[in-house]
């Protein structure tokens, strides 16, 4: 009755219904509270990232002194935005190469409903619902050389106290550490989900056909869970473009800048340094890059995965 | 069962209980952690305490500020929770039911949020923080974290109501319950699934969200406990065991809740984290 047949009534008498019944009291005071916070704290700051990224401006007063692209200039020739830069496609493999294999292995392994696939499940997605800051200074504690477990294994060992997170060259390969331990569960339980739904009748097809289990996983229930393997790459690219609380307790960045990601180089650049207008064109840059890898990714994969 | 079969299974068990072992020996020595002296733990890091000292986690446990930490967390999830779930369904109530000029382009245009990393607008997020006079508030966590949940919640919620039986508005309707009156009596409470999932996602983004805080809080007296645990472990760099006692009383809490509302938790954290 609210579509067809009021189609047919004349506007006035549309209008008229339309205002008694309620639905312009409900479109003016159910919908305006979610745009005004929406507009005012995402897409207007957004807006003015762009805009500050032309000036060269401490956040105090009106942002006057112009520069235009030097900013972007000063990213883009800064070696250790390079450095962030390549940690963040660092995550990136890592995430492909490592995190997902694990996580699909350990899905294979467990998605049936058992009590003890149970409790694996529970432990392996434990490490997923810290917050990063305490898995973080969770691990701190495990690699510092002084006091962590790193200490009590290397003087089980007998070897001298190694201090992982200040060498330069093993810091990051930690950071990684950690963010495989904090991640993987995540994506497991994509794959579990999605192999729980494949047809039991489908894997039994093959079965009496004579397929290994090898086989069945290869050909039934890998290419079944497709779509999930394809968002949870996605998950990865885009978690791996934003990584920022687990940094700050483990390393800070240091040392000597080689463990920053794109949003510590951010915030330490930009927002402790009280340069808006630098940090902002970062804020920029992070944006196309989150959208590119949006929009491509949707174009590339969601697509084939759905079709 | 053929002996192939046992082994294979024992095998399967083995590796399960390796990676296990990776995962949760890291929690497990922060908890004992906290029961060590310092001494204690630089020689042996891993293993149980040779005496159950609870004076670190009574230091923690009687520390005015922990429970500070820990309110001013619990009252921003909150807030966020409900004003996320009150503002969100109401506009995707309306973008579900009504359809009118330029409805379909708003709708996209709260879903852009979906594009794009909390992090990109942080630095003008702080000046309009700032300029509003919010800096030092809850509100200044509360308010722009709502505004970033809006996008996903207002997805999931205008799928959910759209799939409920539209006789029933039809019925409503004729008996004279106009479309507010309807949001209100009878789409929230036959939504309770999806609140439950989209209110545990926000608060579990709450409780654990670092980057907000640390960008708008200055002042001791409203951290987050994750700001108030970073400023913890700055003042006690030395004495490992407080900060152990420290982290292990804030994810217990967390741990419990995963524990009590996991249903809700993994529905809202793999299915609904579009945001990743």
């Amino acid at each position: 009755m609210t579509t067809a047949a009021a189609r047919r009534m004349p506007v006035s008498v549309r209008m008229r219904r339309a205002v008694t019944n309620g639905r312009v009291t409900a479109v003016l005071i159910l919908l305006p509270p979610a745009l005004i916070l929406f507009t005012l704290f995402v897409m207007l700051p957004l807006g003015e990232s762009a805009w500050y990224s032309f000036f060269n401006w401490n956040g105090y007063g009106a942002p006057s002194n112009y520069v235009g692209l030097e900013n972007y200039e000063r990213i883009l020739n800064h070696s250790v935005f390079h450095i962030a830069v390549g940690n963040t496609v660092k995550i990136v493999a890592i995430s492909l190469l490592i995190q997902m294999p694990l996580a699909l292995l350990l899905a294979l392994l467990i998605y049936k409903k058992t009590p003890t696939n149970a409790v694996f499940r529970l432990i392996f997605f434990l490490p997923y619902i810290l917050a990063e800051v305490a898995a973080g200074l969770i691990w701190s504690f495990v690699f510092d050389g002084n006091y962590g477990v790193t200490a009590s294994i290397a003087a089980g060992l007998g070897l001298e106290n190694v201090f992982i997170l200040s060498d330069p060259d093993w810091a990051f390969a930690a950071i990684m550490t950690v963010i495989v331990w904090k991640y993987f569960g995540f994506h497991m339980m994509i794959y579990i989900a999605a192999l729980q739904s494949v047809p039991q009748d489908q894997i039994e097809a093959a079965r009496i056909e004579g397929a290994r289990r090898l086989q069945v996983i290869r050909y039934v229930q890998i290419p079944s869970i497709k779509p999930a393997i394809v968002v949870s790459a996605f998950f990865a690219i885009i978690g791996a473009l934003q990584v920022f609380d687990v940094i700050i307790p483990l390393t800070n960045g240091g040392p000597s800048n080689q463990t920053h990601t794109i949003v510590t180089y951010l915030y330490t650049f930009g927002l402790t340094r009280l340069n808006i207008g630098f940090g902002s064109a970062v804020g920029v840059i992070l944006f196309v890059g989150a959208v590119t890898v949006a929009l491509f990714y949707q174009r590339i994969f969601m697509k084939r995965a759905q079709g | 069962m053929t002996r192939g079969h046992l082994a294979r299974n024992l095998f399967r068990l083995a590796f399960l209980c390796i990676v296990a072992s990776f995962v949760l020996a890291p929690m497990l020595a922060t908890v004992l952690g906290g029961f060590k002296t310092n001494a204690e733990i630089r020689t042996n890091a891993l293993g149980l305490p040779a005496m159950w000292d609870t004076q670190f986690y009574g230091a923690i446990m009687s520390d005015p500020a922990f429970w500070r930490y820990l309110g001013n967390s619990l009252v921003i999830s909150i807030g966020s929770v409900v004003l996320t779930l009150i503002v969100g369904a109401a506009a995707a109530y309306v973008f579900a039911q009504i359809t009118f000029f330029g409805s379909r382009m708003l709708f996209s245009y709260v879903l852009l949020g979906l594009m794009f990393p909390f992090a990109t607008a942080i630095l003008p997020l702080f000046i309009k923080v700032r300029d509003i006079g919010l800096l030092d508030t809850w509100w200044a966590v509360i308010l722009p974290q709502t505004a970033f949940s809006l996008s996903l919640a207002i997805l999931l919620f205008r799928t959910f109501f759209a799939q409920l039986p539209k006789e029933l508005f039809e019925a409503a309707y004729i008996d004279g319950c106009g479309y507010v009156r309807f949001f209100w009596r009878f789409t929230l409470p036959l939504s309770a699934p999806i609140l439950a999932t989209v209110g545990t996602f926000v608060f579990v983004q709450s409780w654990n969200n670092f980057l907000l805080p640390l960008v708008v809080l200055n002042s001791r007296d409203v951290f987050t406990w994750p700001l108030g645990m970073m400023q913890f472990r700055g003042e006690y760099v030395t004495q490992w065991n407080l900060t152990l006692a420290f982290v292990t009383l804030t994810i217990l809490p967390a741990i419990v809740f995963f524990l009590a509302a996991q249903k809700y938790i993994v529905a809202g954290l793999t299915g609904g984290a579009v945001k990743g």
